[in-house]
């Protein structure tokens, strides 16, 4: 299983850094979409997929009594899937700013903060 | 637990929620936000006195014992770092209310700048790498917030190039967790530098060490990394500028720090490597860039790309020297590079534009101004006796003992590049006449405008020259902290040991 998942993820962290390379910010975001969703993939197989029991504790005793699975890298991926969700959000307005106000969503065009010097442009 | 460590973030973010919630009415939430920045201070200095009389402090959150639970844990870097954030914050929040126009308060900019304050802070604090990820977030949303607030054209062209790669940083930071924490089964950092000791597989940790490298590289805008910083640096408001000039890269670095003393094993010759070949080239190329820049902040943005380098050099060579020389720097640094760009909002705001050929004339309109330009200046480029010399005498030294000679002729030809782009600055806007109408003179300022952009570069001024002229304090300090990260074992202890609760 874990096999599987692991090039599950290699392709999507492929797939993503190749859209993000593109300098149009709309690949770039959905570049960014699979690489989020890859690292929360790698914490997920770093907490070994194992079919055991949920990580609860019976009334009256101090630990469990069969092998439970590790709730811990779910509580970290719950947190890397909100915090990635509230700043893909913020991208995407930022982007959608971006073409309001500069009219392109192609970053080599966007030379405001850093004009053409002339010798660049010989 | 011990809520005073907690403070560094919990007191930021609470006066940040009560002055976003006041923005609407600006002159509270000014106050609020000024007053909260005294109260960092103040838990700053109480922790930084904590620190040097007990050594490493540490608290866990919730009382969940370590490693299980979050730990916050304070050393000597930690504590020098939160004490001059404190400062910088402090600094710029005073210079902020007569920079920042109503728009951008009424948009929340107090809210937002508090909330940049806890996540350096609570960065410092934290003795969890998850947890650091975390801050690390707290960090980059709101300076995205700072970045953008106010939407000028300009704005949004540097935030694209700022977000889009530090975003790639979060992810590399991310992935490189989730396989320490395969690996070893602990994010608790004291616990990893047990851990992590211990493991077998050479290959994973080089894998791990280069990512988070690169991860931190970003953050801390390394070469060949630091693409981000001279394409947005220069767009938002000057005061936003100072505190990521002042803050923001060198979280990065504290990162490097922390993760490559307290974290890997210390034999782990490929980062060290790699560290060292790319704290070179930043130092070189982050002042070659600045060599053909004609804009004040623009200069000024490439040279902290130039001074990340001399930060990193330390981390890269690896003597006690080394890292106490980077600890000084580091103080030195933040507190030049901020006042550097708290002179050149003034110096815009008398002359009407940061491009130096069409302003000049200003030692004429302020010598003060002059003076304060002139003191900084010269302790970035590492002249004596100001603080910036001591700082490049202990690495340059320490690169001498290792007989790394070439190291030492690329620090000394940086600062003599350096001192190029300073005379450059100086004599085009200070010393040339103005081409065109005369600078608008200081004195012509409101008096409380004029008190509320020249108070803190005095004060920070005058902290330069006295770490250059008493500067033995803070070496031993620095030398302490240095022996610190070099031998764990009384961090580990603070953190791990059953009666640390």
């Amino acid at each position: 299983m874990e096999s599987a998942l692991v090039i599950v993820i290699g392709v999507m962290t492929a797939t993503g850094v190749y859209l993000m390379l593109a300098s149009n910010l709309l690949s770039y975001l959905f570049g960014l979409i699979l690489l989020s969703n890859a690292a929360n993939l790698v914490i997920f197989v770093a907490g070994r997929l194992t079919r055991m029991a949920p990580p609860l504790i019976p009334k009256g005793l101090q630990a469990p009594p069969e092998p439970v699975a590790n709730a811990l890298p779910q509580a970290m991926i719950l947190t890397a899937i909100v915090i990635g969700f509230g700043l893909l959000a913020f991208t995407l307005a930022l982007v959608v700013g971006c073409y309001r106000e500069l009219g392109t969503i192609d970053a080599d065009h966007m030379r405001l903060a850093e004009p053409i010097t002339p010798d660049e442009a010989h | 637990m011990d809520w005073l460590l907690a403070l560094p973030f919990l007191l930021p973010i609470a006066v940040g929620l009560l002055a976003f919630s006041a923005r609407r009415q600006p002159q509270l939430a000014r106050v609020i936000s000024l007053l909260g920045c005294v109260g960092l201070l103040l838990v700053a200095l109480a922790i930084f006195v904590q620190v040097v009389t007990l050594g490493p402090v540490a608290t866990q959150m919730g009382n969940w014992p370590a490693p299980f639970g979050i730990t916050l844990v304070v050393d000597r870097l930690s504590a020098i770092m939160l004490l001059l954030a404190a400062l910088v914050g402090t600094s710029v929040a005073v210079f902020a209310q007569a920079d920042i126009d109503l728009h951008r308060e009424t948009l929340g900019f107090q809210g937002f700048y508090q909330l940049l304050l806890a996540g350096v802070c609570g960065s410092f604090v934290t003795g969890d790498l998850f947890n650091l990820y975390v801050w690390f977030e707290v960090m980059l949303i709101a300076s995205f917030a700072l970045l953008v607030l106010g939407g000028e054209r300009e704005q949004l062209d540097g935030a694209i190039k700022y977000v889009a790669l530090n975003l790639v940083s979060t992810l590399l930071m991310l992935m490189a967790i989730g396989m320490i924490y395969g690996l070893t089964g602990t994010l608790n950092m004291a616990a990893l530098h047990q851990a992590l000791g211990q493991v077998e597989q050479r290959a994973a940790l080089q894998l791990l060490a280069v990512l988070l490298i690169a991860a931190f590289g970003i953050k801390a805008a390394l070469f060949p990394l630091y693409f981000w910083l001279p394409a947005s640096y220069h767009v938002p408001p000057v005061a936003v500028t100072a505190v990521f000039a002042g803050l923001l890269t060198k979280v990065g670095v504290y990162a490097l720090i922390r993760t490559f003393t307290l974290i890997f094993p210390a034999d782990l010759s490929v980062a060290r490597e790699l560290l060292l070949g790319a704290a070179l080239l930043t130092m070189l190329s982050g002042v070659l860039g600045a060599a053909s820049q004609y804009e004040f902040r623009r200069i000024l943005a490439f040279h902290i790309i130039s001074q990340i380098g001399f930060l990193v050099l330390g981390l890269a060579l690896y003597s006690p020297l080394a890292l106490a020389g980077s600890i000084f720097y580091m103080a030195h640094n933040i507190i030049a590079k901020t006042n550097l760009l708290l002179i050149s909002g003034t110096a815009r705001r008398m002359a009407g534009s940061f491009e130096l050929r069409k302003i000049g004339g200003l030692y004429r309109a302020s010598p003060l101004l002059a003076a304060v330009f002139f003191i900084a200046a010269f302790s970035l480029a590492g002249f004596p006796p100001l603080s910036g010399f001591w700082a490049k005498l202990l690495l340059v030294t320490a690169s001498l003992d290792q007989a790394a000679y070439w190291v030492a002729a690329v620090a000394l030809v940086t600062g003599a590049l350096t001192l190029f782009s300073m005379s450059k600055i100086w004599s085009e806007a200070f010393w040339k006449a103005s081409p065109q109408e005369p600078s608008q003179k200081l004195t012509c300022l409101p008096a409380i405008e004029r008190v509320q952009r020249m108070a803190p570069a005095v004060v920070l001024v005058l902290i330069t020259l006295l770490l250059g002229l008493f500067p033995q304090p803070l070496i031993e300090f620095s030398e302490a902290a240095a022996a610190e990260l070099l031998d764990p074992t009384a961090y580990v202890a603070a953190v791990l040991a059953p009666g640390a609760q």
